[in-house]
């Protein structure tokens, strides 16, 4: 199951087929639904029963068979199944069974009497997750698809708070595990009219949002406002919740799997409990938050032997990622698992990077699809896995304990991951961040620098290759890919948020260092590095976490030190906060990342290019700005030089009258 | 292969028994509880080092004619008890030792985990897998 084999056979049609986020995530859950085994192929009777659930005439069910080429194979492979479904699709609106025909933007297939959901449900999700939850509720919730699980629900309903943003986690969770629910479901559905289970399911989900104990005002605002609109739509068709549930695709293998915007839940909400991405919870502290969820103190005691993998009595930030979707997973209803699912895996899921997934995975990081869809989903998959795996990875590469490459795939992740957590926090972020992951996100399938490597390339036309030492060391890689995306598109560390109060003084002093830095790099990338660390410096408002500051701080210092010109960076911002010290390097990695060697793989020329003059004209304006500041603080210096030889005067004049005055005073 | 494995706090109460045959159960218990005498025996007869360098394994308690126990205590004062089959003569000393460390290592996961407090009895899936592998493949 890759992509390219999905392409592949699309290909044989002469069509290529681009799945979009809901499909993806459709069509993995009713991926994940057929499958029999872990070959990859279905299992034909699975797919059988969800052709017949769509309610097509047996002649087009043929012909999509013939066409997705499991007539040819014999059996259902993920491309062929993919296939299929948008052929399914096709014919279910209209459109002629045909190749061709999947290369429109259909809607989701619909089926009957399966947990799958149209499209509309899904794109809705968040919203309507939750009012449909609310629906469901007041619906007939004596239905159950599986009575154990809904009255678990039911009970589950009550405590949300985090889950509460999560709505499109939740529908995935809400789609009935593999093999138990789905078979349950299944005839369910089919006997109860499918929308009851559904809605009932939905309903657990939903109330969960509902109550909100200790939401966020964001996510609470958020749920109740979805209830209100999923009231109104679940009210639609029953299909709807089916959709929910099937849509997100999480049947045993995604509901174990952690969506971008759990990711990004899941980042803040470490963040409140840790503000340094890359340390520790105590065990303490988490399991006083774990336990506001309020699930049975046995139920958490083996989520907790499931996620701390280091069995260190305290969660790192992947750890406590898998914890959190556990904890999640258990409140929608999954049953929790015996052992840690594969894609919950820190290790596995870092592993993984270099398997290019098939896109079935959920959200990709970034709906990349301009160029080279093939890379994109592979890499969106990845990303989502390796996300993460990312937040593993910092962690690792702070403890040294992963592997290169790994790590570098990581890393990269990890960037893109920090990146886009920190994306909605800081919406003053420079648009840059989006082509900047994308870049990354394409190589990244490749190989774990394929975003170093790109970003490497867009630097060393306009700058003198960096040194090399900055990418070699595990540290400096991490570094590098965070800095590389912060620095490289020009963006102000929205990252790192550079401590308030400091940001104004020590900019002066800074200033002055940077200047001086400046002259004598006017022509090193440093300098540019510099004047982006002051701009950012400058920029950077609110007071954001600290904690990749703090994390980076070090790495950065270290790495400053690993090449002159950042020791003389480090030197200058030692008195100035961490943050500038942060920028300072994540700007002189930008730089540096052209020469670390990478691994050769396509990389979209133009997003280089684009970087490249991005780079150029951010670094001119941190020349000109430097250059400004230089001719102010040489104004202030001759200034304060004067005042100092007066004061001088000053001083002599007054020792002179005092030498006078002593003889007479004895006396 | 144990028969019988339990684990006792350091007030000498059970945190966790499980038991092959589950229809002797009550005689199982019986065992392991007599067996906290000679544990304690054990432990006071080797105070000179203060437990410095203790032997955290007490080696063979005492043998039945049925069955053997075996005895091994953590510096916190809690003791795993082993009691195994006497026909199976096939468990060297050594083997006995590794299950001892297994349970070991398996119980600080458990005391690792914030969710359990100590002095409660063990509810941990893992424990559990452990000590299923440890048990007598009896059917």
């Amino acid at each position: 199951m890759d992509p390219e084999s999905v392409v592949a056979s699309a290909g044989a049609g002469g069509s290529f087929i681009s799945l979009n986020e809901p499909e993806q995530r459709y069509y993995s859950g009713l991926h994940s639904l057929c499958q029999a085994d872990a070959s990859g192929t279905l299992s034909s009777s699975k797919v059988a029963e969800l052709f017949k659930a769509s309610q097509l005439p047996p002649e087009s069910l043929h012909k999509v068979t013939e066409l997705c080429g499991a007539k040819r194979l014999g059996y259902f492979g993920t491309p062929q199944f993919f296939v299929a479904l948008k052929l399914l699709a096709a014919a279910q609106s209209g459109l002629p069974v045909h190749l061709e025909s999947v290369t429109a933007n259909l809607p989701l297939p619909r089926f009957v009497g399966l947990k799958n959901e149209p499209e509309m449900r899904y794109s809705a999700v968040p919203p309507s997750i939750d009012g449909q939850g609310a629906q469901c509720v007041s619906a007939p919730g004596s239905v159950c698809r599986t009575p154990a699980d809904r009255s678990t629900f039911r009970h589950l309903e009550a405590k949300v708070e985090k889950k509460e943003p999560w709505s499109p986690p939740r529908s995935p969770s809400s789609s009935p595990p593999r093999s138990p629910l789905i078979y349950r479901g299944y005839p369910y559905t089919k006997k109860r009219n499918g929308a009851d289970s559904q809605i009932a399911y939905e309903s657990k989900h939903s109330s969960r949002p509902i109550v909100l104990l200790e939401q966020h005002s964001s996510p609470s605002n958020h749920g109740t406002r979805a209830n209100a609109d999923h009231l109104a739509m679940a009210r639609a068709s029953s299909s709807e919740r089916l959709d929910q549930q099937g849509a997100v695709d999480y049947s045993d293998d995604d509901p174990w799997r952690i969506t971008e915007e759990q990711l990004e839940y899941y980042t803040n909400q470490f963040k409140t409990l840790q503000p340094d991405l890359g340390a520790l919870i105590l065990g303490t502290i988490a399991k006083n938050f774990f336990t506001k969820s309020k699930l049975p103190i046995p139920e958490l005691s083996h989520i907790w032997e499931l996620s701390d993998v280091d069995r260190d009595g305290a969660l790192t930030f992947p750890e406590f990622c898998t914890a959190f979707h556990l904890i999640v997973a258990r409140k929608n209803g999954y049953p929790l698992p015996e052992s840690l699912p594969p894609t919950l895996r820190p290790g596995v899921m870092q592993q993984e990077e270099d398997i290019p997934d098939t896109p079935e995975s959920a959200e990709p990081l970034i709906v990349f699809e301009d160029a080279e869809p093939r890379p994109s989903q592979m890499d969106r998959s990845i990303i989502e896995r390796l996300q993460p795996s990312l937040a593993t990875t910092k962690q690792d590469l702070k403890e040294e304990s992963c592997k290169q490459g790994v790590k570098r795939m990581t890393t990269s992740q990890e960037k893109r991951t920090l990146q886009f957590g920190g994306f909605p926090d800081r919406p003053e972020a420079p648009q840059d961040l989006d082509p900047h992951m994308r870049t990354k996100t394409r190589p990244r399938s490749h190989s774990s620098t394929s975003f170093e490597d790109t970003m490497k390339k867009a630097e060393e036309p306009p700058t003198p290759p960096p040194r090399p030492q900055k990418t070699h060391s595990r540290a400096s890689s991490l570094d590098l890919n965070k800095l590389f995306q912060q620095g490289a598109p020009g963006i102000k560390s929205g990252w790192f948020p550079p401590p308030p109060a400091l940001p104004p003084r020590p900019l002066t002093s800074q200033v002055s260092h940077f200047v001086n830095v400046s002259e004598k790099t006017v022509q090193q990338p440093n300098f540019a590095d510099f004047s982006r660390f002051r701009e950012e410096e400058e920029s950077s408002v609110k007071p954001e976490e600290q904690g990749p500051c703090s994390r980076f701080g070090p790495s950065t210092e270290d790495l400053a030190n690993a090449s002159k010109q950042d020791g003389i960076g480090v030197c200058h911002s030692q008195p100035p906060q961490k943050p500038l010290r942060r920028k300072y390097h994540p700007e002189s990695q930008n730089l540096e990342t052209g020469p670390p060697p990478a691994m050769p793989f396509p990389t979209p020329t133009k997003s280089a290019q684009k970087l490249l003059s991005k780079q150029k004209r951010e670094i001119q304006m941190a020349i000109r700005k430097n250059k400004e500041t230089n001719a102010v603080l040489t104004r202030l210096n001759s200034e304060l030089q004067q005042q100092l030889k007066v004061v001088h005067q000053e001083r002599v004049t007054l020792e002179s009258q005092l030498e006078l005055l002593r003889p007479l005073a004895p006396t | 292969m144990a028969v019988c494995i339990a684990v006792i706090a350091k007030e000498n109460y059970p945190l966790y028994i499980r038991s092959v045959p589950t229809q002797n159960e009550l005689k199982f218990h019986y065992t392991v509880h007599t067996s906290l005498d000679v544990v304690e025996e054990k432990i006071s007869a080797v105070g000179k080092s203060l437990g410095d360098q203790r032997e955290l394994y007490l080696g063979l308690l005492y043998p039945t004619e049925d069955y053997k126990v075996y005895g091994y205590v953590t510096n916190s004062k809690v003791k795993f008890v082993i009691v195994v089959d006497s026909s199976n003569t096939s468990l060297r000393d050594n083997e006995i030792r590794s299950m001892f460390r297994k349970l070991h290592n398996s119980f600080t996961d458990v005391m690792c985990n914030p969710f359990h407090n100590p002095g409660d009895t063990i509810q941990s899936k893992a424990f559990d897998g452990i000590v299923s592998g440890m048990m007598v493949q009896t059917g």
